[in-house]
């Protein structure tokens, strides 16, 4: 997760911290600190209603709290044991202290509560607490007031009215907390003794190592995969059917040809399961069969991974993988350093560190025999969390996240590693994430299903039909049914019992089972064989979407992916694109850009200049200088930065003055307060042979680290002079000007969401110790020092200039940090200490204890400076986004980023424009969301009605547009040309001049040109209250909607405030684990494999690796693949259909006796045989336009929208075609043979051919791409339903022997198959002419003059000038 | 200068870091067929090829429906219906009371004028109206393995419910079909010389040879309560009884034809033919019409003009269509891939 990137959505702009000493009257207003602190915060505005309603449910204490004799306890004062008496009392008397450290709002609002509690009833609570803090040492009082805090947080943070409730839920349970919480955490926790597996087994079923992904085994397969299989409803239609043919009175069928189809789609699909298992079992067998060395006795002995057992110890060698989940123990590295690869596991390809416990480091596992317990949580599948302790030689040694290492890790860079089993099998962390994403259903396989109902009605009026003659006939043959020759009623021949019935069930039963023999006869009206060519068809798609070359990243190496095979063909009506922008519009690799320090802005005009200057420098080396002194380190980073001269320059001065100081201490924070690892690769002598001398080749470092924001700090860092050389746990090396420092680190406050900041304290040489604090701008500028009196000027000054310069950077789109240091005394760095001890040896809520600790130093800090980190644009996302707008499709940006960064990263990436105006709503409160909404839809003309109110914060942004971003053109990345197309030129007309008072009049010209932005505050309300149609009127109407410093949960919220209230299609695009919520509601979720793990990935339908091709897979592929489908549904519901009404018309001259004239072999081969494969093989291949004509013209795409390919319009055609088709298909060898001797199978003959024929042809009329395979498919059927009736015939047991042979040799034949085939497309061939010749449809344009000009010119040259004569009409 | 070594070999490294994951690189394959860009054809309708289309059906079409009508015309068919004509004025009132006694004398003669000449063979069918030969009840009730070896002589399952005899054994052939076999006769004569209608032949060949076995007899075959029609010869074996096998090729539709044998002379214009028909067949149960066809045959097979006359009208049809577009491509076209015609170009308010 990268650090400048919250992951959670959190209010902080109450953020505030301060550990001074107000007199006690200030201290009583102290519970609305929070007020005023949110209103001083710049960017966001606090939610003030949200904070009543949750304050007032404390009315009793806040009553309390505004009583002037208060104690703000510490919250992270926490074991009041190992502080001692003492400390709580000094505490008390020590009345100055006092802080807040609100992680969120929600954390806030409790912790307000508990800060400002009086001492009274503080020492009453407390003293509740006290017995229980002897009797357990781990938890502390403040732990249970906030115990449920981080839990809810997440979950919770956009649905405050359940947070509301929880919170109540949580003052009633208070009392009884504390001990519910041991238990539960004793419970709950699982123990795990070290190296003593059989201890540790033996209460505990823990799960061995061996894991198993297969489905089956040899016993299990058949009745489990049958099972499964028979989920789908089309199975059990087919089995239903067969069955019903297995009574007697039913059998239409012979019993064993109406099982055909079903066994055999059953057979198929069980050798494919059978088949992917049998792979399942081989690759788990081979993972079971790894081995690993385990400790037995005194030594490492080589063990199966599928023996391994939880509390067992191994021992891991370099570029080995981790068998299973373990708490690091030892490495060869002494300071207990492991480096992994996470890659199997979150994508991530640069190395994290793992430590372990000093206490742990040092002992010899082979040699001493150890004991030790590890009690930590249950298996849960959150990688990024772990929380454990473990007592190991008489100490409790807390344990977290960086001191295990996951199943599916590699060992790198690290000789070997000694770990004990935690997890195992299936309960480590990397199987329990092994879950599939859910499968999600296309659109128009909605559609499908609502027309399928409708041949269902079509099915059952004809079995209606069929049984009502039935019963007809009957009445009318009631009294002679015993003597028809043709219909027996009764045995005569059975002498006795003589007048026995004979299959006769009387009147009513014998029309029910009419019917149900109809059904039977008639079943393939409901095209069940549609979903498996679907099936098939979409994996053909889906072949030709990963194998195309162009969506191929050669960057990260990926190709595109397909995890769901379901929706396809939706991809080709996307209306509305959601996209994250961080990592998906950008390429996530920071770049350091700018910095500001002591109010000096550095990086800006000179930052072309060094490129050159370095080249100078490179020509004369050993001159001195600012270049000197680059070249003369020994040191390299590995990624090369350029830097500011006059930045360099400053660094080379004396040691004085506060600016100097300033960027000192800049430049150290950036390279000490972090996570990264410097990583040295070889250091070798090498000649320079042009200067005639040996110098030594500077040593490379690689920095590796878990935020590229971090990296690329340090890289600058180390650009500017101050290289990081090492990190360990205990400290840091630091290589200032080639003289090496080595810091001690003592604390280290790792960056989380809620505080948006990280802390580092170190102790200098010199003993002083300092707190080094990065973090993003709100989160530091309230926690700044307040400003004293004779320094006044000059920090307010160098504030204001810093935020000056943040909000400069931020509207260039670069990420902003704020860095900031102090100094600590001995005693606040004694309580800090203490406290940090406590807090991370912690069991529960550690990470809440944490940040408690932190905030007693992250205070009162001296600002230093900030950074501009330039976060590039992939390549090709303006030319990307403009083509998708062009294509009809609404981009929608939902980042988590400043509103500033998305505003200007809108402009750079084209999605906003000069000649937008845009409608900003930023409300703190529903009813200032309710305005703004309410004022803009006014303004636009949405909803005319109304003025503007006063606390309207929406601007027109033409004159903004001008001072706050000077020419966002600046920021398209170079190369970005491409057309101006004349609609884009067309709408681009100038608003500048325009009268507000036009209102509804120009809306609807204007609506085009209405940009949306709103923040993550705001959708809280509106999203939560009844404003959500407000916001989803305004946002449709707006061309462009950005949503910044949105939540995950928001953004999925968004995309359901779309979703649900249209039918349009979305698509939500992300790389993020931040964006899986939204890739998961939207209808099609695409995830980018970026930087930022694999998460997106695995919750996505599609990945692929770079934003760009997202225009390709809509307008390219989608359109395809929607046309493809369309037609492929539509084409399937007329083949079954026309051969059933044939069977239909038929059945109406057999006395309603469901006789079929063909062959049992023939009906059940038809849809399977006969007619399946030219569909599958149109249905993948055919193409109506070139990717290039669809590229080029963007607009194509609307077919999409318009649902061209397949509505209802166009199944009710095809119906009345299928009518007609069907009626001719029967009545030309009816009349054709009327009165002749032709029997009933050479009759079935002729229309079995004729049918085959006439769906073959149907198709090939609408092919529109001729290819071999094409050919071969489609000719290839009819040839093999010839080829199917020969062999049929050719059998003497059937009735039908030698029938085609027979029929074949008179001309009448002939004749008939060809006025059936020409006599029943003529409409639908006169129906496409006069369509194509009278009402175009724009494909159908686009296709005559791809072909036509390419025809014609045939020089590929030409295309450039017919495309710019194009460009200019089009 | 340290820096640019440094920077020569971070460039150095540069490409064996690309180089080394290219050698297992995931970069799809690149080929015409992957890429769906296969050379293809890619038809589409212009005017000219929907006018050539339509004339081409025209031309094809008018000559064919041409030959067919005149093939047709050239058919003289001689029909007779007699399901009333042959039963006694004074029985009519009860045809069904008629026909199943067995004591009456169900003989009539008949007296046919011919035409026009009729070339041999002349094909003399009898056609049943009504009858449900396709009912499926019928269709199935029928055993073909019995009917090809008297091995499967018990194989009576599907014949329900003229399987068995009464006491158990298997009537060969068993079911509906041959329990129902046609039995009226006809005897030609002309001028009072016996005409010889031969009715050897008549099935098809491959019915003969391998679907009716030449050592399987009939055997308990119209033996019990309730007789349905003829009797066969229990010493003929089945592939010689003609008639049956003819009758066991069911017909498609309840009107058929069935062919009774063939006259080997020529007849002549004007000539009258008496015909002894013995009208045993029972259709009055249910309604049904008889009738006695005497026919020629043309290439076409027999008398119907539904061909000729619809490939006619289609090729017709088409001329005109084809006119039609021509006209309308003379006078109105539409320029083919023309961009104006475009939506967004044709109304560029709507979005």
């Amino acid at each position: 997760m990268t650090s400048g990137q919250p992951l959670l959505f959190s209010q902080n702009a109450s953020d505030s911290l301060s550990l001074d000493a107000p007199p006690p009257l200030k201290r009583g207003s102290f519970s609305c600190l929070c007020r005023t602190g949110s209103v001083s915060s710049s960017h966001v505005s606090s939610t003030f209603s949200d904070l009543d309603d949750a304050q007032s449910h404390f009315v009793d204490a806040k009553n309390e709290s505004l009583s002037r004799r208060k104690l703000s306890w510490d919250v992270a004062s926490i074991g009041e044991r190992d502080l001692g008496r003492n400390l709580y009392e000094s505490e008390c008397t020590f009345p100055t202290t006092r802080f807040q450290s609100a992680e969120s709002q929600f954390f806030q609002h409790v912790l307000s509560e508990c800060h400002s509690q009086p001492a009274q009833s503080v020492s009453a609570f407390s003293g509740h607490h006290m017995e229980h803090d002897k009797s357990s040492d781990l938890l502390s009082r403040s732990a249970l007031e906030i115990s449920s805090g981080p839990s809810m947080y997440i979950p919770t943070d956009t649905a405050s009215s359940s947070r509301r409730e929880k919170l109540n839920h949580q003052r009633t349970r208070r009392k009884s907390w504390a001990n519910e919480d041991i238990l539960s955490s004793e419970e709950n926790a699982r123990f795990i003794h070290i190296n003593d597996p059989r201890r540790t087994n033996d209460k505990y079923e823990f799960t061995g190592n061996e894991i198993r992904t297969s489905k089956y085994t040899v016993i299990t397969f058949l009745p489990k995969n049958l099972f499964i299989q028979f989920h789908r409803v089309a199975y059990i239609y087919f089995l239903v059917i067969a069955a019903l043919n297995q009574l007697p009175p039913l059998a239409v069928f012979g019993r064993t040809v109406s099982l055909f189809p079903l066994l055999f789609v059953l057979f198929v699909t069980a050798i494919k399961d059978g088949y992917e298992d049998w792979r399942r079992h081989r690759s788990d067998r081979k993972e079971n069969n790894r081995e690993a060395k385990v400790l037995q006795g005194a030594r490492f002995y080589s063990k199966e991974w599928k023996k391994i057992r939880v509390g067992e110890i191994l021992k891991i060698h370099a570029d080995e993988t981790i068998p299973c989940d373990m708490v690091l123990l030892r490495s060869s590295d002494p300071s207990g350093i492991a480096y992994v690869q996470t890659m199997n596991l979150d994508g991530e390809s640069n190395l994290k560190t793992r430590y372990a416990r000093q206490e742990t480091a040092s002992t010899d596992y082979e040699s001493e025999h150890v004991t030790g317990l590890i009690r930590c949580e249950q298996p849960n599948r959150n990688i990024y969390e772990f929380t454990a302790n473990m007592e190991f030689g008489g100490q409790r040694i807390p344990l977290g996240q960086s001191n295990i290492v996951l199943r599916g890790c590699q060992l790198k860079n690290t000789d070997w590693i000694i770990g004990v089993v935690v997890y195992a099998g299936q309960e480590t962390k990397a199987m329990l994430n092994s879950a599939i994403s859910p499968s999600k259903r296309s659109k128009l396989e909605g559609y499908m299903n609502r027309e399928t109902l409708w041949l269902s009605v079509f099915l059952f009026v004809m079995c209606a039909v069929v049984a009502f003659g039935m019963g007809l006939w009957l009445e009318r043959h009631m009294d002679r049914l015993d003597t028809l020759p043709f219909y027996r009623r009764k045995y005569f021949t059975k002498g006795q019992e003589n007048g026995k019935r004979y299959n006769y069930y009387g009147l009513p039963l014998e029309i029910f089972f009419s019917f149900l023999s109809s059904v039977i006869v008639f079943q393939i009206m409901i095209p069940i064989s549609l979903y498996i060519s679907m099936e098939l068809v979409r994996l053909g798609q889906s072949y030709f979407m990963i194998g195309d070359t162009r969506m191929y990243d050669c960057s990260s190496d990926s190709r595109f992916q397909c995890r769901s095979l379901n929706i396809n063909e939706d991809l080709g009506q996307i209306r509305y694109v959601f996209c994250d922008k961080t990592g998906t519009l950008t390429e996530n690799k920071m770049e350091f850009r700018k910095a500001s320090i002591h109010g000096q802005n550095y990086g800006n005009s000179s930052y072309l200049a060094d490129q050159q200057m370095q080249d100078t420098s490179e020509g004369r080396p050993g001159k001195g200088g600012i270049a000197d002194t680059i070249s003369r380190q020994r040191w390299k980073p590995k990624t090369v930065v350029k830097v500011d001269p006059e930045l360099v320059a400053l660094l080379h001065k004396e040691l004085v003055g506060e600016e100097r100081i300033a960027a000192h201490e800049f430049f150290l924070t950036l390279a000490a307060c972090n996570t990264v690892i410097p990583i040295k690769t070889g250091k070798r002598l090498s000649t320079d042979l042009s200067f005639g001398e040996f110098y030594e080749e500077p040593v490379v470092i690689d920095y590796q680290g878990e935020s590229p924001d971090e990296q690329a700090l340090v890289c600058a860092a180390s650009a500017y002079g101050y290289t990081l050389m090492e990190r360990t746990s205990g400290h840091i090396v630091i290589d200032i000007h080639g003289e090496e420092q080595r810091l001690d680190v003592l604390g280290l406050h790792e960056f989380d969401s809620v505080r948006k900041r990280m802390s580092v304290v170190v102790r200098f040489p010199d003993d002083s110790v300092k707190v080094l604090v990065k973090g993003a701008d709100s989160s530091i500028f309230n926690i700044l020092a307040e400003v004293t009196d004779q320094r006044e000027d000059q920090s307010t000054g160098i504030r204001c200039a810093t935020q000056n310069h943040l909000n400069e950077y931020s509207l260039q789109g670069l990420r902003t940090l704020v860095l900031a240091s102090r100094d600590l005394s001995e005693m606040e760095l004694e309580e800090w200490f203490q406290s940090y001890q406590e807090a991370s040896t912690s069991l529960t809520e550690r990470s809440a204890k944490l940040r408690q600790t932190a905030s007693l130093i992250e205070c009162n800090l001296n600002l230093l400076g900030a950074t501009g980190i330039e976060d590039r644009l992939q390549d090709g996302v303006p030319e990307a986004i403009e083509s998708l707008r062009q294509a009809g499709i609404k981009v929608w940006v939902l980042t988590g980023d400043k509103q500033e960064t998305a505003i200007s990263i809108g402009l750079s990436c084209k999605l906003l424009t000069h000649h937008m105006q845009q409608i900003i709503i930023n409300g703190s409160s529903e009813e200032e969301c309710k305005n703004l909404l309410a004022d803009a839809k006014a303004n636009y003309g949405i909803k005319p009605q109304g003025c503007r109110s006063k606390n309207s914060k929406w601007k027109k942004n033409i004159d903004s547009d001008q001072t706050e971003v000077e020419n966002p053109n600046d920021y398209v990345t170079p190369g970005s040309t491409f057309p101006k197309t004349g609609l884009h030129l067309r709408y681009s007309f100038d608003t500048e001049d325009l009268p507000e008072q036009y209102g509804a009049k120009v809306a609807s010209t204007m609506n085009q040109q209405l940009a949306l932005i709103i923040d993550g505050n705001s959708l809280v309300y509106i999203l939560e209250k009844d404003l959500q149609p407000e916001l989803f009127d305004l946002a449709v109407s707006c061309r462009v909607v950005l949503c910044c410093r949105v939540a995950p949960l928001q953004k999925a919220g968004v995309v359901d405030l779309i979703k649900s209230r249209t039918n349009d299609m979305t698509l939500a695009i992300g790389d993020g684990a931040n964006d899986v919520s939204m890739i998961q509601m939207a209808d099609v979720g695409v995830g980018i494999c970026g930087q930022e793990g694999r998460q997106a990935v695995m919750a996505s339908d599609f990945a692929m690796g770079q934003f760009r091709f997202l225009k390709r897979l809509l307008l390219v592929h989608g359109h395809w693949n929607y046309q493809r489908v369309g037609y492929l549904v539509l084409y399937n519901f007329y083949r079954n259909a026309v051969f059933v009404m044939m069977l239909f018309w038929y059945i109406l001259c057999t006395a309603f006796s469901t006789t079929s004239a063909l062959t049992d072999w023939s009906s059940v081969f038809y849809s399977v045989i006969y007619t399946s494969v030219p569909t599958i093989v149109v249905g993948i291949l055919d193409k109506d336009l070139s990717h290039r004509t669809l590229l080029r013209y963007p607009k194509l795409y609307g077919a999409g929208h318009r649902q061209e390919s397949y509505n209802m319009r166009l199944f009710w055609l095809t119906m009345i075609d299928t009518l007609w088709q069907s009626l001719v298909l029967f009545y030309v060898p009816l009349f054709a043979y009327r009165n002749s001797t032709i029997d009933i199978w050479s009759m079935g003959s002729l229309w079995t051919i004729a049918v085959v024929v006439l769906v073959n042809v149907h198709l090939a009329m609408d092919i529109q791409r001729w290819i071999l395979i094409t050919h071969i498919a489609l000719w290839g059927s009819i040839v093999i339903t010839y080829i199917c009736l020969v062999v049929l015939d050719s059998i003497p047991d059937f009735p039908n022997y030698w029938t085609i042979y027979h029929l074949a040799l008179f001309p009448t034949y002939w004749l008939n198959i060809l006025l059936i085939t020409v006599l029943a497309l003529l409409p639908r061939f006169l129906l496409k002419v006069l369509q194509q010749m009278f009402w175009p449809s724009d494909i159908q344009i686009a296709r005559e003059n791809e072909i036509l000009k390419r025809r014609h010119l045939g020089v590929k040259s030409d295309e450039a000038t017919s495309s710019r004569q194009w460009g200019a009409q089009w | 200068m340290n820096s640019s070594g440094a920077t020569t070999s971070s460039a150095t490294s540069g490409p064996s870091d690309t180089v080394a994951p290219r050698r297992n690189s995931k970069r799809p394959k690149y080929s015409k067929f992957t890429q769906q860009e296969l050379p293809a054809c890619k038809p589409i309708l212009t005017p000219g090829w929907v006018i050539t289309a339509f004339t081409l059906i025209g031309i094809i079409f008018i000559p064919i429906g041409v030959a067919s009508l005149l093939a047709s015309r050239d058919v003289v068919e001689i029909v007779y219906q007699y399901e009333t004509e042959c039963i006694p004025p004074n029985a009519r009132n009860n045809k069904l009371g008629y026909i199943q006694d067995p004591t009456t004398n169900k003989n009539c003669i008949a007296t046919l004028t011919v035409p026009k000449r009729m070339e041999a063979p002349v094909y003399v069918y009898y056609q049943l109206d009504n009858f449900y030969q396709n009912h499926r009840r019928y269709v199935k009730s029928r055993s073909d393995t019995q009917l090809r070896s008297p091995t499967n002589e018990n194989d009576t399952s599907a014949c329900d419910p003229e399987d068995n005899t009464a006491n158990g054994s298997p009537i060969v052939p068993c079911g509906l079909i041959a329990w129902s076999l046609f039995n009226d006769t006809y005897a030609f004569s002309r001028n009072n010389t016996t005409l010889n209608v031969n009715s050897k032949g008549i099935a098809w060949k491959s019915d003969r040879n391998a679907k009716f076995g030449s050592d399987v007899f009939p055997k308990n075959f119209q033996n019990g309560a309730l007789i349905g029609g003829a009797k066969l010869d229990p010493r003929k074996p089945l592939s010689e009884q003609e008639n049956l096998i003819v009758w066991m090729r069911t017909a498609a539709l309840p009107t058929f034809r069935k062919l009774y044998g063939r006259i080997q002379d020529d007849l002549e214009a004007n000539e009258k033919l008496s015909v002894q028909i013995a009208n045993n067949y029972n259709t009055y149960s249910f309604g049904g019409k008889k009738k006695l066809v005497l026919s020629t045959t043309s290439w076409l097979g027999g008398k119907n003009d539904f061909l000729g006359i619809a490939y006619i009208t289609v090729g017709g049809l088409c001329f005109f269509l084809a006119t039609v577009f021509f006209v309308v491509y003379l006078f109105k076209p539409r320029p083919l891939g023309d961009p104006s015609y475009l939506s967004w170009n044709r109304n560029p308010a709507g979005h």
